[in-house]
């Protein structure tokens, strides 16, 4: 047997799927980001896999941009999570409701 | 053969590493199964011959955004353990119908063999990512065929101006201190953190 690329998408659909499992069903707010840096990484693969079986290297170039737009989002997103923790000794999802109506 | 190999083992460390991130109770847990998630996807690509994007993958996030992630664990605090239990009723439920549709959805795309690519056979086209090459794509203005050379320059240019942004956003979010609102509406600073 050969590896296809349909071996890689399907990885990175179960490892999408599992993030997506994280994000929507753990409280941590600090779990929930690191879900949503998995599904990230997920479709890095799809990208880089198909990048390979097209002969471009414009997948490779989209890997490159979603890691920079992950890297700004994690610095953005543990700030706010710190400043979060300061202000309310808690980093659950659950307990922070001040926008609720 | 020694692809099928490497996906296998390598497949079994990614995926092993994502029910770490959300299964662990401990988040540092989640962490080091993030990390070897991404470690596993950087093989991935080497095989894949994106040889700059895996340097990056492993410098960036196995290097970077973990030792973050860490710092901030190890400042929210790692002993409390937090419980799995849901607050709200339907999230639960929510969340399965929302995953089962995903996993349908995905499995009817690739039944209907509308991508043909994504299980052909064919040796693929060899692509490497060299620095060079990857360079030339980024930032290159100079070639003949121009449209073709810059077309990532502008949003190479755009990820530097979010880059500056997400900085100063990060540090304005660090020196923010709501005392002044609180002294405002008359609380004071002690019961800040416990009562609220």
């Amino acid at each position: 047997m050969i590896v296809t690329p349909g071996w890689y998408m399907t990885l990175a659909a179960v490892l999408f799927l599992i993030g997506s499992g994280g994000l929507l069903l753990r409280n941590n707010a600090l779990i929930m980001f690191m879900s949503i840096e998995l599904m990230l990484n997920a479709v890095n693969l799809t990208f880089v896999a198909a990048s390979r079986a097209h002969g471009d290297i414009g997948g490779q170039m989209a890997v490159l941009f979603v890691l920079v737009v992950a890297a700004a989002e994690v610095a953005v997103g543990l700030a706010i999570i710190v400043s979060i923790f300061r202000l309310r000794r808690t980093a659950s999802v659950d307990e922070l409701a001040e926008l609720r109506g | 053969m020694v692809e099928m190999v490497v996906f296998i083992l390598m497949g079994a460390v990614a995926l092993a590493g994502a029910l770490g991130v959300v299964m662990a109770r401990n988040p540092v847990y989640g962490a080091m199964g993030l990390m070897a998630t991404l470690f596993a996807l950087a093989v991935f690509y080497v095989v894949h011959l994106a040889h700059f994007v895996a340097v990056v993958q492993v410098i960036v996030y196995a290097g970077a955004v973990i030792t973050l992630f860490l710092f901030v664990i190890m400042f929210v605090g790692v002993d409390r353990a937090e419980s799995l239990t849901e607050k709200l009723s339907l999230q639960r439920p929510a969340a399965l119908i929302i995953l089962v549709g995903v996993v349908v959805l995905t499995g009817a795309l690739v039944v209907t063999d509308r991508f043909d690519w994504v299980i052909s056979t064919a040796e693929p086209a060899q692509v490497v990512g060299s620095i060079e090459e990857i360079g030339e794509n980024l930032i290159s203005v100079g070639s003949s065929d121009v449209r073709q050379a810059s077309r990532w320059l502008l949003p190479f240019e755009a990820t530097s101006l979010l880059l500056v942004v997400a900085a100063v956003g990060a540090i304005s979010l660090a020196f923010y201190r709501p005392r002044r609102s609180e002294e405002e509406t008359g609380t004071s600073d002690s019961d800040t953190g416990s009562n609220r």
